[in-house]
């Protein structure tokens, strides 16, 4: 069955507070998520009052900032802090988001900050990616050609064809929307879930690739693309503002269109 | 335990080159069921204005039953694709999934041919008349 409760070791206690200097003026509190595998204990949220003064206008610089002046031992992913690397996916706020996009400014009282959902956790922050990178790799995301490319060039698009790649190759595989969707959060095993689906439509949708058939053959299955059922979590959640469930709804498309009916 | 690969995990048992046409015959239905509602609507409207006669009188013209048929058939066929990706979502128990699967199917079938049947009777004018 689907699990609608936490099991036993997952429910999530109070933790520490940490307050800020007496003379901080701007101060906001993070509801952080924290677990510890070594600790034995259930995860906790620990609170954080950030002096605003202190730190940087963005979720990421309030998270690192308590990494660096309040707690150490908090562990998360980041790396570029400009929303290319896809690494400070977290639940912020109750949104999926990157960290590092989002500014404090745009939330009202105390900031919750959980890893992505209903993904195995490693430790505090980060997530365990390996299923996600997985089903990734097994939509083979790159070109497939017999023709040989012309000898004395690269494999040429015109202007058009390269047009409908756009909004599909800007996806930077941060698992926010994935990560926010209730059909893969059920099916994860079978599912490939938005982003990795919206990968496969950047293939389809390449004029220059040759197996269009053999990536819609893979595509085709009940649990694989066919779970998608619309809710449309993925695009509201997208840090880039792509649209997964556009390219998915192409995918059926594509399925549909080669069928008699 | 399992030490299969990440990859063998993911590409598990392959594609089963299947689920286009229930995608396609959920939406053909739910398409039909729209048109047939709007009838049933307005047909319930006339039908209980002028008592249990008249209902049985009104039902007994051929586009009348020919609709409810349609609508009985086409709302049984179209719950238990329903229904079928409901237990797909959640049930991850193999046998129980199996056993609901199959027991949704064939009441849906049960009932639809049981529907079909009282709307005929009542056209044919067959059913008994009163309680």
């Amino acid at each position: 069955m689907a699990e609608f409760t936490l099991p036993k070791n997952s429910r999530i206690k109070k933790g520490k507070h940490f307050p800020a200097a007496a003379d901080a003026k701007r101060v906001k509190t993070f509801q952080v998520y924290r677990w510890d595998p070594d600790s034995g204990e259930n995860p906790r949220v620990d609170r954080y009052d950030v002096d605003l003064d202190q730190c940087g206008p963005m979720i990421l610089d309030a998270i690192i900032y308590i990494k660096n002046h309040i707690d150490p031992t908090l562990t998360f992913r980041r790396s570029c802090r400009e929303g290319i690397c896809g690494s400070c996916a977290m639940n912020i706020g109750g949104t999926n988001t990157l960290a590092c996009t989002k500014a404090i400014d745009d939330f009202k009282g105390d900031i919750k900050i959980y890893p992505l959902p209903h993904m195995q956790v490693v430790k505090d922050l980060v997530p365990d990616m390996t299923n996600f990178y997985a089903q990734h790799a097994a939509i083979k995301p790159w070109i497939h050609t017999e023709s040989p490319p012309p000898p004395d060039k690269e494999r040429l698009q015109s202007p058009q064809e390269r047009e409908k790649l756009d909004g599909l190759y800007e996806c930077i595989m941060c698992a926010c929307c994935s990560t926010s969707c209730p059909s893969y959060w059920w099916n994860s095993d079978r599912y490939l879930g938005p982003a990795i689906l919206l990968q496969a439509y950047r293939w389809l949708a390449d004029s220059r690739d040759e197996a269009k058939g053999e990536r819609l053959d893979e595509l085709e299955d009940p649990f694989r693309v066919y779970r998608c059922h619309t809710i449309m979590n993925c695009t509201s959640a997208c840090p880039k503002g792509l649209n997964p469930a556009k390219a998915i709804a192409e995918i059926k498309k594509e399925l549909v269109g080669r069928q008699s009916l | 335990m399992s030490l299969r690969s990440p990859l063998a995990k993911a590409r598990n048992h392959g594609s089963a080159r299947d689920g286009v046409h229930h995608w396609w015959n959920q939406r053909l239905s739910a398409i039909v069921l729209i048109a047939l509602t709007v009838w049933l609507v307005l047909a319930i409207e006339v039908a209980a204005s002028g008592g249990f006669a008249a209902s049985r009188a009104w039902l007994a013209l051929p586009w009348n039953t020919v609709f409810a048929i349609l609508f009985t058939l086409s709302a049984f066929y179209h719950g238990q694709l329903g229904l079928q990706v409901v237990i797909e979502d959640y049930i991850h128990t193999r046998w129980l999934e199996v056993t609901l699967q199959i027991t949704v199917k064939l009441l849906a079938l049960l009932l639809s041919v049981m529907g079909t049947l009282a709307i005929l009777r009542i056209a044919f004018g067959v059913a008994p008349l009163a309680g």
